[in-house]
């Protein structure tokens, strides 16, 4: 095990304030003055630090889970596991998904039949930027659990779980549409939201918002992803 | 049996015979002319590709249905989506958190109040506050209120899509009821933003609540009037009645939830099963039909209305004085809204106190409007219990005062996949039928 399972820290070791995304003052503004008196103040990245999972036991059912898990896929399987304000996230390697949520749906002791929601998160500060949560539910235990793994842009791919949840068919294609993650083993990943001829994947950070200035008496409004903003 | 195996031995070509109890038979074939009459025929060979919508009065909004058929039989559907993908999430990120009310409110436009309570309850998890009895309530009464227009406008639609134009207007004339109670409590009829976060905009107004009371009286009577007219009509029966069959199995495959899920026989229902903003308190029933087709979630649907209505009076009585926002000044939003002789707005009062009475106060509300409040650091997943099934929020905080990632997982899109499993191998008519007894309302599948 490397010293940073996730592939979840920052870029580079020296990294403390990840490049492009360096928070100073307030407004992150240079230009005109950061009239807010806080203008030197340089703000630590929440999302760009390494996961840290938390100590066990965990509590809850969230103990019975990840033994269960380990018991069927060795130690190794869980990454990080991590509760916070009172869920379980589990990290796990992109290439073991299907392999995890079969586990999770079939094993008597998870019994996860229900896949509630495949959706992205992009950490632009991430070596592994790309993430994917799954939420899935348990109708027999009345649990919830969040499975979540991390790519890079260099090889984004992620093993698809169509096979085990169906229900991840479009939710799998939204992410690839939004992300560009590509889930392996999925039976036709095409776009689904935006055009088929759409070039980028509008949910990543570095995707302007787009939009237009608009002039209002003579003033012109930017459009909102360029209006200085607190940060 | 063919022509050779004439009983005298004698081979007609034109007209194979055989003994049977009534006499003999013959059968006049013509040489080759089965093989000609199959190689033109139109229903097993032909098939032909009907495109549906995106602009079509019978799909529910604008949703595109690519349907191969082989005479009146549907072969394949292929639901496509995106049409009204207007990028709410995207936008989300660059509002503050309260402002993401205004947006989520857009996304299922027939069920504002249910994504507003989900984000909000997303937003409060993440801070870790609780919002005031007053407004649990009050977001329980205005949700369930909304649930009932919901499934009135899919009743009303559904009986439109099948030839009951009178259930389309009896369904919308009872939905303006709600939509005025909505308008007297907030100001709008749709799109409210009336759940906060820490609370809700405002309290109920005296008028409001003698409105609600009065729509609770008179809705029995209505939904009376509607099962008098679809549920004993034959043709209703008939269009829907064993039309988009999907059973429990073929639901929880595809992560159908809502009604559709109820109509199959499992009582899953996020209210009972995963109780939220005090559902527990409340005594009311999950209906389920084990039907399995249109008709059940019509059923099911009408059900879920009178359910609605028992939570609803419940809900007044459990009403008591209090405030309906929470304490914490650095979180509840600064100004009051009021009724003036223009419509809503900011309370007189409010604006009279910061820009006369107290400087501190317009600091006050100068930072809250423009920067927001931060939001610690984190992910949280709530679900709540929408008209059309699970309406997932995952929300993502980087500390900031803005959503670093908001994720809705929508029932209307989940939901539309299991479109093809439910019209395949049907006829064209029932694909319609199918279709509107899923309820999909494209605003939400395609956010």
């Amino acid at each position: 095990m490397s010293a940073d399972p996730t592939g979840t820290g920052a870029a580079g070791p020296d990294d403390v304030q990840p490049v492009g995304m360096q928070h100073k003052g307030l407004f992150g503004v240079s230009d005109t003055g950061d009239t807010s008196g806080f203008g030197g103040l340089v703000q630590a990245q929440p999302s760009a630090g390494e996961i840290v999972s938390t100590p066990e036991p965990l509590g809850e059912y969230f103990d019975e889970i990840v033994a269960a898990l380990r018991e069927a896929h060795g130690d190794e399987i869980t990454r990080a596991v991590i509760v916070d304000r009172g869920e379980l996230t589990i990290h796990i390697a992109p290439d073991r998904v299907a392999d995890v949520c079969k586990t999770m749906r079939d094993d008597e002791s998870l019994r996860f039949e229900l896949c509630s929601s495949v959706s992205g998160v992009d950490y632009p500060d991430q070596r592994n930027r790309l993430h994917v949560t799954y939420h899935l539910t348990s109708m027999t235990y009345r649990r919830r659990v969040r499975l979540e793994t991390a790519v890079g842009l260099d090889n984004p791919t992620v093993a698809s779980v169509t096979a085990v949840y169906p229900t991840a068919d479009w939710q799998e294609r939204e992410a690839y549409d939004m992300f560009g993650v590509v889930f392996e083993g999925h039976p036709h990943l095409t776009r689904i939201l935006m055009p088929d001829d759409w070039e980028g994947f509008p949910q990543r950070k570095d995707y302007p918002l787009g939009g237009i200035a608009v002039e209002y008496k003579g003033a012109h409004i930017p459009p909102p992803d360029e209006r200085r903003a607190y940060k | 049996m063919t022509a050779t195996d004439n009983h005298n031995g004698t081979a007609d070509a034109y007209a194979a015979e055989r003994d049977t109890t009534e006499g003999r038979v013959y059968t006049v074939t013509g040489g080759d002319w089965d093989e000609l009459v199959a190689s033109v025929d139109p229903v097993s060979e032909e098939r032909l590709i009907v495109n549906l919508g995106p602009q079509h009065p019978s799909t529910h909004g604008v949703l595109r249905l690519v349907c191969e058929l082989e005479g009146e039989t549907v072969r394949s559907v292929r639901p496509i989506v995106g049409y009204l993908h207007t990028g709410i999430e995207k936008n989300l990120e660059y509002r503050n958190w309260t402002q993401g009310t205004t947006f989520v409110t857009r996304a299922d436009y027939l069920a504002p109040i249910f994504n507003e309570t989900a984000y909000c309850l997303a937003v409060e998890k993440l801070l870790g506050i609780t919002v005031p009895k007053r407004a649990d309530v009050i977001r329980v009464i205005m949700m369930e209120l909304n649930r009932i227009s919901s499934h009135l406008v899919a009743l009303a639609t559904t009986g439109m899509e099948l030839g009951a134009l009178s259930m389309m207007i009896y369904g919308f004339r009872d939905r303006e009821k709600i939509l005025d109670i909505f308008e007297a409590v907030c100001g709008l009829r749709m799109n409210m933003a009336y759940v906060r976060p820490g609370g809700v905009a405002q309290d109920l107004p005296r008028d409001g609540l003698k409105m609600i009371r009065e729509f609770v009286d008179y809705m029995p009577q209505g939904l009376d009037d509607y099962e008098g007219l679809l549920t004993g009509n034959a043709i209703w029966q008939e269009r829907t009645q064993g039309v988009g069959y999907l059973d429990v199995s073929g639901c929880l495959a595809l992560g159908v939830t809502g009604p559709v899920l109820r109509s199959a026989g499992l009582p899953w229902d996020l209210r009972k099963t995963m109780p939220y903003c005090g559902y527990e308190e409340y005594d009311f029933e999950v209906p389920t039909h084990n039907g399995a087709d249109a008709w059940a979630r019509y059923v099911v649907r009408l059900e879920e209305i009178r359910q609605s209505l028992r939570i609803i009076s419940q809900g007044l009585d459990k009403l008591e004085p209090g405030p309906v926002m929470v304490e914490d000044k650095k979180i509840a939003w600064p100004a009051q809204l009021a009724l003036g002789n223009d419509g809503m707005g900011n309370s007189l009062n409010h604006i009279r106190h910061i820009m006369s009475q107290s400087m501190e106060a317009l600091i006050h509300h100068f930072k809250l409007v423009t920067e927001g409040f931060r939001v610690p650091a984190g992910q949280v997943y709530t679900a709540i219990e929408a008209p059309r099934g699970e309406l997932g929020i995952h929300a993502v905080s980087d500390g900031g005062t803005r959503p670093f990632r908001v994720h809705m997982r929508d029932p209307s899109f989940v939901n539309l996949q299991s479109l093809p499993a439910l019209a395949e191998g049907g006829l064209l008519a029932d694909v319609i039928a199918g279709g509107a007894s899923l309820d999909p309302v494209m605003g939400g599948c395609d956010r």
